[in-house]
């Protein structure tokens, strides 16, 4: 099986693609972190007022920014492929004797490991203004496997957009809407009750709120409750769908 | 079938009845050749004729609608993998990754075509080398010049030594200094016994680097023969004169046509006439516009061009088949992809 090996080559590209384009890298993190200068110190205070007795804002925010980092870089995936598709790059892959997945695993891989800096980014800001965690490293690195999980199935997500978009462009004007309902109507940033009841249940259940709660949690209570397990489904069944989706998107458009 | 059987091994391309269709548009119909083993074939025709696609075909990149096509042997559809194993390509857009250095981007095709390290590596500073690339080695691609890219990406096609290029206009865009390069390289590699096919828009790059010239027009092959042989079919020179308006050419036209084989294109006037009548021939012509009284612009004595070959050959002229071809021929199936102007061919084949 040449499909690890492919791998292995198409993620070194993108990995060195990252590296060479660091400037991407820092303005992903750039719009996180006024998010989080924002709500921590702009409209936390008026936020904290909604949250149960006892728990401070960062650590409520903190999960939401980090879920909202890496949902809005899972476009980087699509647009990367839809650059691909209309460079003529993958006319010379698909001319040579690989594996046919291993442009899109290639380039899901890499993300992973770009979600993984990025997200340790935000860890390093969150703990600069104040996020605290005193469920221990193990909550640390639970709840950095659920973020890189969760990545990883949108990064699948967006491939299929980045497959079936005219062009780059496209696919980031495609997803932009689509994103800000998912992070906005969420429980990134407000308590879901001081919500309208029409949207509550919306917001209460989409994987976003699932995700972010799950993490909340680990960093919270410690508690390896239900609110993980929905997340850990949300996962796999993305990944689920989204794969064959993408890899016949795939063979279709080549 | 016959070509398939006949050519036997000695083949190393052979099409066999080729068709391709999108959606309405048959964009290659019916086209069959063969390339024998270490020679060069010329597929010559102008913008939107089907030569990308029939390269797409043949490298696997594009499912033919009918017919079928074979590599050292190798069924381009059953055996799809190991086709793939024994060509290269160059196409007519530098398939090369920006953002990598020239030297890592021979890599990246080592790396996928299963070489070992070591291989690629000495593979990289051989075509590093031979594409007079060393300078730039380790610089990012994204500050390498137009020729700079097409010598990177023909070196890419090379990495694992296939037997069997396909280039796919590979000058086209290129500056003369960056085309003779080329063409030296191309030169190169068919002296060390690599196969290849070509296609091209221009006559004088399929007249110095092919053995047989392929002219497509509309999906379909309209002749085939050595360059000699093509150019004998129409006429060794061309003397075009030029006037001041259509008009005048048409009057013109009447006096000249006892000199040669006459086209009229807007103010031009082209006489086909043979080689060794040149001479003869122009003096005719210098005399009969005397006589009717009509004073030419411009008048050359010329080798012919791709708009000969097509005007004698169709009827119309290369560059009305690009104009006509060129719009959105192609129907885009659910959405159009390909974004940048590219001949419809090549947007149609993407699919």
């Amino acid at each position: 099986m040449t499909l690890v090996a492919d791998t292995r080559a198409m993620a070194w590209r993108n990995i060195l693609n990252i590296r060479r384009n660091p400037e991407l890298l820092v303005f992903a993190t750039i719009q996180p972190v006024i998010f989080v200068l924002m709500f921590r110190y702009v409209f936390g205070g008026a936020i904290q007022g909604s949250l149960p007795p006892g728990q401070t804002y960062v650590n409520y925010l903190m999960p939401g920014v980090f879920v909202q980092t890496i949902v809005f870089g899972a476009l980087t995936t699509g647009v990367g492929l839809a650059d691909d598709l209309h460079l003529g790059l993958i006319d010379r892959f698909r001319s040579l004797p690989i594996s046919r997945a291993a442009v899109l695993t290639g380039r899901t891989t890499a993300d992973l490991l770009r979600n993984f800096f990025v997200v340790t980014l935000m860890m390093l800001v969150g703990f600069a203004v104040g996020w605290t965690v005193d469920t221990g490293v193990s909550a640390i690195v639970g709840s950095m496997l659920l973020l890189l999980g969760f990545a990883y199935s949108l990064s699948w997500a967006f491939a299929i957009v980045g497959l079936t978009a005219r062009n780059s462009e496209t696919a980031q004007a495609i997803s932009f809407p689509f994103l800000a309902v998912m992070v906005f109507a969420s429980s990134a940033f407000v308590p879901v009750a001081t919500m309208p009841s029409w949207l509550q249940g919306w917001a209460e259940n989409q994987p976003v709120s699932v995700v972010i709660n799950a993490v909340r949690q680990l960093t919270i209570t410690g508690d390896v409750t239900s609110e993980v397990w929905k997340a850990v489904a949300w996962i796999i069944g993305i990944t689920a769908v989204c794969v064959p989706i993408a890899v016949a998107r795939y063979r279709k458009v080549t | 079938m016959t070509a398939t059987m006949g050519a036997g091994a000695e083949a190393a391309v052979v099409a066999d009845g080729l068709v391709k269709r999108f959606g309405d548009v048959e964009a290659v119909r019916d086209v069959s050749f063969t390339v024998p083993r270490g020679t060069v074939l010329g597929v010559l025709g102008p913008n939107g004729a089907g030569k990308t696609t029939v390269v797409r075909m043949l490298t696997t990149l594009a499912k033919p609608t009918a017919g079928s096509a074979s590599v050292l042997g190798l069924d381009v559809q059953r055996e799809a993998m190991k086709v793939r194993g024994v060509i290269g390509l160059a196409g007519q857009y530098a398939a090369v990754d920006e953002n990598l250095t020239g030297r890592e981007n021979l890599r990246l095709v080592g790396k996928l075509t299963h070489l070992s390290a070591e291989q690629t590596a000495a593979r990289a500073d051989v075509l590093l080398e031979q594409f007079n690339l060393v300078h730039a080695a380790d610089r990012l691609v994204r500050t390498y010049s137009g020729g700079m890219r097409r010598r990177l990406d023909l070196a890419g096609a090379l990495v694992h030594e296939p037997p069997v290029l396909f280039l796919d206009e590979p000058t086209t865009g290129l500056d003369p200094k960056g085309r003779n390069e080329l063409w030296a390289v191309i030169r190169n590699l068919v002296d060390g016994g690599t196969t290849v096919l070509l296609t091209t828009q221009y006559l004088e790059e399929a007249d110095a680097l092919a053995d047989r010239i392929l002219v497509i027009d509309h999906g379909m092959v309209i002749a085939e023969g050595t360059s000699a042989e093509l150019k004998s079919r129409f006429a060794a020179t061309v003397i075009e004169v030029g006037f001041r308006d259509g008009d005048t050419a048409e009057r013109a036209a009447t006096a000249l046509a006892s000199v040669g084989e006459l086209r009229t294109k807007g103010e031009l006037v082209r006489i086909g006439v043979a080689g060794a009548e040149s001479a003869t021939a122009m003096l005719e012509a210098v005399r009969a516009l005397d006589g009717a009284g009509i004073e030419p612009a411009t008048m050359v004595l010329r080798e012919p061009t791709l708009d000969d070959v097509f005007l004698a050959l169709t009827g119309h002229a290369a560059e009305e088949a690009t104009d006509t071809d060129d719009d959105e021929v192609v129907v885009t199936k659910g959405r159009g992809r390909k974004t940048k102007s590219e001949p419809a061919e090549k947007r149609g084949g993407a699919r």
